[in-house]
C-alpha cells in the first residue's frame, strides 16, 4: 500500500513539475496525452483481441436459472439463456447493474455452529456508484473536446448539478464517486480479508484515480483554472493541431499528467476487467450445449479403450454369464 | 470411525481472521484429513501418465522429473493458448473479494487460501511471474511469485481442496470460475505425475472394465440381478434385464455405483422398475456401464477418453437414443462436454419419448436425456399411476447437486416428480438451493476417506441448511440425483444431522410408482410401507 501510495504521490509530483517549469507543455501537454492515448488504444485492442481470438473449447456457461427443457416448464431465460438476444439481456444486466453483485451475501459460522447468511449489498452499490459516475464524468468531460458541444452534454451537465451548491456548483457524481472511491479503499484497507487478498496493483489503481478525482475536483472549486484554454488545449488536442502555451493551472497540469498515466496503464492492468467482462465464457454463452454442437478447435483424437479390447478381455466370462459378445 | 475423534466444537471453531503472514510465502502441512492419497503406479501406468512413480504427498521427495519447471510452464503457456476462460480468469480478477465467503471450504476451515479469490491467485502469481511483463520486471511487488516446489505442493493441496462446484462463479461480478481454474492447475500437476489416488484409479477402472469400481461385466450382471430378484421380493414381479441388447431403441447409461452401492441401489430399483412399468425398450452396457466420468477431475483429454464409450456403445448397439440416471458432474460432462469431445451423434436419432410422444428439444445435437426430464414428462402426462402415500413416511428435501444445478440449470424437473410421488417435500433456505447450492463438500473426487475432515468442514454449510429443515419441518430425508452426493452426504449427515437419511430421487418414483400386478407391503428399502 505504501509503495502505491509513494508512486502515485511521486507521479502527481511529476505533473505538477511539467506545469511550472519552463518549456516542457510540449512534453506534459501535447507528447505525453498522445503517447498515452496510442498506449491505450494499441494495448487495449491487443488485450482485448488477444481474448477473442483465443479459443472457447467447451461450451460452459454458469446455469443460474431453470434450462430450457419440456415445453411446459417455465425456463429463467436470463439465468439460463438458450438465445443470444437473452444472452444480450443476461450480459446487459451483469455490465450495467451488476446483477451478480447484486446477489452478494456474507456467510459465516458464528458461535454454536450457527450458519449466518447476511445480505452484504454495499460493494454493489459502492461499484455501481463509483462506474455510473465515471461514465457521467467522462461524458460531461466530452464538453471539453467538441465543438459546438455535443447535444445532451449541457442537459446531462445541469441535471448533475441540480442541488446548485457552491459556485461553480457541485456534481452529483463528483460528490458520489469520491464517496464511492473512499469505500472501495477503506473496505481493502480495513477488512482482514481483503487486505490478505490484496496487492499493491490494487491500491495503486485506487490512488492513482482518487489523485484524478482529487485534482480535478481540486482545480474546479479550489484553484482557479482558465477554462477557455482548457477547452483550447483540448480542441486542439482532438484536431490533431495541439496548442503549446502557458498551462491553465498547476492542478491541471496534475490532472492530465495523471490521467495520461492512468490511460496509459490501463490496458496492462485489472482494469482490463472492462473488456473482459464482456468475453467472459460463463456468462455469454448459451445454455445449448445440448441442442447445438459446440466445436473444439484444438480437439486431437486420443487413446480410448476400444469395445473390441474390452470383448477381448473378458470374452469368456461374458459368454459363461450369458452376455451377447460379438465374436464367439 | 474416525469421524469420532473429530469434535464437532473444534471444526466448528472456525476464525476468518486470516494470519498476517503474507500468502504469497508458499507453505503448506499435509494434516491428516484433510488431503487426499496419491495415485497407485498401477493406475498410472494402465493410462499412460506421466512420471510414473509410487509416491505421496507427504513424502519429502515428491521425486519430480528434472525439468518439472520446464514442463510445468510449457503447459501453462499451451493451456492459455487453448482455453480463454484461463488466460482472461487470470487477467481481469479484481480481486473485489465478492467470492470469498461463497466456498463452501472457507467457510468451513477459514484458511485464506480456500477464498477462491486466493485459490487462484496462487497460480495467477506464477503466471504473472513467467508469462506478464510487470510480473517479470516487479516481481513482488507485481503479485508474482516463483515456482518452486513448495508453490506446487501448495497447488497441490489447494487445488485439491475445490470441489469444482462453481458456486462463486454465480456471485462473480465477471463470472471468474474458480473450477475452470482449479482444472487447468490440475491439468498442469498431471504433466508431472500429480493426481489423487481416489480420481486416478476410478478413471483407470473406468477406461478398462467401463466403470469406476472397476467391475467386470459378469459381475455387473450378477449385480443387476440382484437387483431383479429383490424388486421381486418387494413388488412380486420379475422385471426385465436387457442387458448389451442390440436394437434396443435406447442406452441407459448411470453411474455405476448405483448398482454396487448404498444408498443408491434403491434408485436403482426405482429405475427398474419405471423402465418395467412403463415397457421401455431399453438396454444397460457393461462396457459403458458409467456415467460418471472421473477424467474430468483430471484433464480433457482423460475425460474424452472415458467419456468416448458412450457413444462407441449407443453405435455399437445401433441404439435410438441414450437416456442418463441420476449423477452430478456426469451430467456437466454430458450437457457441456460429450457432444464436443466426441460428437456429433449423427447416428442417433434426436430423443423422443416412446411412451409420451415428446420430442426432447433441448437435447436434439447430444442425444441425450436425463431421467429427470424424461420421467417429469411421463408424470405430466399421466402416463404413471402413483401412490404418494407410500412416501408418506419420509419428509423429503430436495438437495441441488453443484454440476446439474450451475452447469445445466436442472431445477424443476426433480422437483415437480418430488411433489407428485411424495406428500411432504420442503425446501431449504433460498440462499443454499438452486444456483446457490452448497456442495456435499466431496465432489471433483474429494471424496476419499482420509480426506474426511475437510469433508466435514465443505459439507458444513450443506449440513445445516438440512438441520434447518429438519428442525422446522421434521425433515428426515435428502433427495438427491448426484451418485457422489449419495456417497457422501450420507456420512456428512450422520456427523452433523443424524436421523436425515439419503435417497435418489427414482427411489421415491419407485415407491410411488403404482405398477400392474405388484403386491407391495414394503418401500425400496424393505421397510413396511
Amino acid at each position: 500500500m505504501t509503495y502505491a501510495l509513494l508512486s502515485v504521490l511521486l507521479l502527481a509530483a511529476v505533473g505538477w513539475a511539467g506545469g511550472v517549469v519552463g518549456n516542457t507543455s510540449l512534453l506534459f501537454a501535447v507528447i505525453i496525452p498522445y503517447a498515452a492515448l496510442a498506449v491505450f488504444v494499441l494495448g487495449f485492442l491487443f488485450r482485448a483481441i488477444g481474448w477473442s481470438a483465443s479459443p472457447v473449447p467447451f461450451c460452459i456457461p454458469t446455469t443460474c436459472g431453470q434450462q430450457q427443457s419440456l415445453p411446459w416448464i417455465r425456463q429463467d431465460r436470463l439465468g439460463s439463456p438458450t438465445s443470444t438476444p437473452w444472452v444480450i439481456g443476461r450480459m446487459a444486466l451483469e455490465v450495467l447493474l451488476f446483477r451478480s453483485l447484486w446477489g452478494n451475501e456474507r456467510v459465516e459460522i458464528k458461535g454454536a455452529g450457527k450458519l449466518i447468511f447476511s445480505p452484504k449489498r454495499y460493494l454493489w452499490l459502492g461499484g455501481l456508484l463509483f462506474h455510473w459516475s465515471l461514465a457521467v464524468i467522462l461524458f460531461r468531460h466530452l464538453r471539453f473536446f467538441t465543438e459546438p458541444v455535443l447535444p445532451g452534454i449541457a442537459a446531462l451537465q445541469g441535471l448533475d448539478g441540480f442541488f446548485e451548491i457552491g459556485v461553480p456548483v457541485t456534481y452529483v457524481s463528483d460528490v458520489f464517486i469520491l464517496a464511492a472511491v473512499t469505500y472501495l479503499f477503506a473496505r481493502r484497507a480495513l477488512s482482514p480479508q481483503m487486505r490478505v487478498i490484496s496487492l499493491p496493483a490494487d491500491y495503486f489503481a485506487l490512488f492513482l484515480i482518487a489523485a484524478v478525482l482529487l485534482s480535478g475536483v481540486l482545480m474546479r472549486h479550489f484553484f482557479k483554472t482558465d477554462v477557455e484554454r482548457v477547452k483550447e488545449m483540448a480542441m486542439g488536442l482532438v484536431s490533431f493541431c495541439p496548442v503549446v502555451s502557458a498551462h491553465p493551472g498547476a492542478f491541471f497540469s496534475i490532472h492530465l499528467f495523471l490521467v495520461s498515466i492512468l490511460v496509459a496503464y490501463f490496458p496492462f492492468s485489472k482494469l482490463m476487467h472492462a473488456a473482459g467482462v464482456f468475453l467472459s465464457p460463463t456468462r455469454n454463452l448459451r445454455n445449448d450445449s445440448r441442442m447445438r454442437r459446440h466445436v473444439n478447435p484444438w480437439d486431437y483424437p486420443v487413446k480410448v479403450h476400444t469395445y473390441e479390447e474390452y470383448e477381448d478381455e473378458f470374452r469368456e466370462a461374458m459368454i459363461e454369464a450369458g452376455i451377447p459378445v460379438e465374436k464367439k | 470411525m474416525a469421524e469420532d475423534k473429530l469434535k464437532q466444537e473444534e471444526l466448528l471453531n472456525v476464525s476468518y481472521e486470516p494470519a498476517a503472514r503474507d500468502w504469497a510465502e508458499p507453505s503448506v502441512t499435509f494434516r491428516k484429513g484433510t488431503y487426499c492419497y496419491g495415485a497407485p503406479l498401477k493406475h498410472q501406468k494402465y493410462l499412460g501418465l506421466p512420471n510414473q512413480r509410487e509416491w505421496q504427498p507427504t513424502d519429502p521427495d515428491w521425486k519430480l522429473p528434472e525439468n518439472w519447471k520446464e514442463i510445468i510452464l510449457e503447459g501453462m503457456e499451451t493451456l492459455l493458448k487453448r482455453h480463454r476462460s484461463f488466460r482472461l480468469y487470470l487477467d481481469i480478477c479484481v480481486r473485489c473479494g465478492a467470492c470469498a465467503d461463497k466456498c463452501h471450504y472457507f467457510i468451513g476451515s477459514g484458511d485464506p487460501r480456500n477464498m477462491p479469490v486466493l485459490r487462484a491467485e496462487l497460480l495467477r502469481s506464477v503466471y504473472r511471474r513467467y508469462f506478464t511483463t510487470a510480473g517479470r520486471v516487479f516481481g513482488r511487488l507485481a503479485g508474482a511469485r516463483d515456482l518452486t516446489e513448495e508453490v506446487l505442493k501448495e497447488w497441490f493441496y489447494y487445488f485439491f481442496q475445490c470441489s469444482e462446484c462453481r458456486r462463486c462463479s454465480v456471485y462473480c461480478p465477471y463470472g471468474i470460475d474458480t473450477a475452470e481454474i482449479t482444472m487447468m492447475a490440475r491439468e498442469l500437476l498431471n504433466l508431472v505425475g500429480i493426481n489423487i489416488q481416489w480420481v486416478v484409479e476410478p478413471a483407470s477402472n473406468c477406461f478398462r472394465t467401463g466403470n469406476h469400481l472397476g467391475i467386470p461385466p459378469h459381475a455387473m450382471k450378477e449385480t443387476l440381478q440382484f437387483a431383479v430378484d429383490e424388486l421381486k421380493d418387494i413388488t412380486g414381479l420379475t422385471v426385465d434385464l436387457p442387458i448389451n441388447k442390440k436394437g434396443a431403441e435406447i442406452l441407459f447409461v448411470a453411474p455405476s455405483a448405483d448398482f454396487f452401492a448404498s444408498p443408491h441401489w434403491f434408485t436403482l430399483l426405482g429405475y427398474l422398475a419405471l423402465f418395467h412399468e412403463i415397457g421401455l425398450d431399453y438396454t444397460w452396457s457393461t462396457y459403458a456401464s458409467e456415467g460418471g466420468n472421473f477424467g474430468l477431475f483430471h484433464s480433457t483429454e482423460l475425460a474424452k477418453r472415458l467419456n468416448a464409450k458412450i457413444y462407441a456403445e449407443a453405435k455399437r448397439l445401433g441404439v435410438k437414443w441414450v437416456l442418463g440416471g441420476e449423477c452430478g458432474h456426469m451430467w456437466r460432462v454430458l450437457h457441456q462436454y460429450m457432444d464436443t469431445l466426441n460428437g456429433p451423434a449423427d447416428f442417433l436419432e434426436e430423443p423422443v419419448s416412446p411412451i409420451t410422444g415428446t420430442r426432447f428439444e433441448n437435447a436434439r445435437s447430444t442425444r441425450m436425456v436425463h431421467i429427470a426430464e424424461f420421467t417429469a414428462d411421463l408424470i405430466k402426462h399421466g402416463a404413471l399411476k402413483l401412490d404418494p402415500s407410500r412416501n408418506d413416511k419420509v419428509r423429503i428435501t430436495y438437495h441441488d447437486s453443484c454440476n446439474p444445478a450451475r452447469a445445466m440449470g436442472l431445477f424443476e424437473e426433480p422437483r415437480f416428480i418430488l411433489r407428485n410421488v411424495a406428500n411432504h417435500v420442503y425446501e431449504m433456505p433460498e440462499n443454499t438451493i438452486r444456483e446457490k447450492t452448497f456442495c456435499c463438500g466431496s465432489g471433483a473426487g474429494l471424496g476419499a476417506d482420509e480426506n474426511l475432515e475437510m469433508r466435514l468442514r465443505g459439507g458444513y454449510p450443506r449440513a445445516n441448511a438440512v438441520r434447518h429443515v429438519h428442525e422446522r419441518h421434521g425433515v428426515n430425508m435428502v433427495a438427491c440425483m448426484c451418485a457422489i452426493d449419495k456417497a457422501s452426504l450420507t456420512p456428512l449427515l450422520e456427523y452433523w444431522v443424524p436421523g436425515v437419511e439419503v435417497g435418489g430421487v427414482h427411489e421415491f418414483v419407485g415407491n410411488a410408482l403404482v405398477m400392474t400386478g405388484e403386491s407391495r407391503t414394503t418401500n425400496l428399502r424393505g421397510e413396511p410401507l
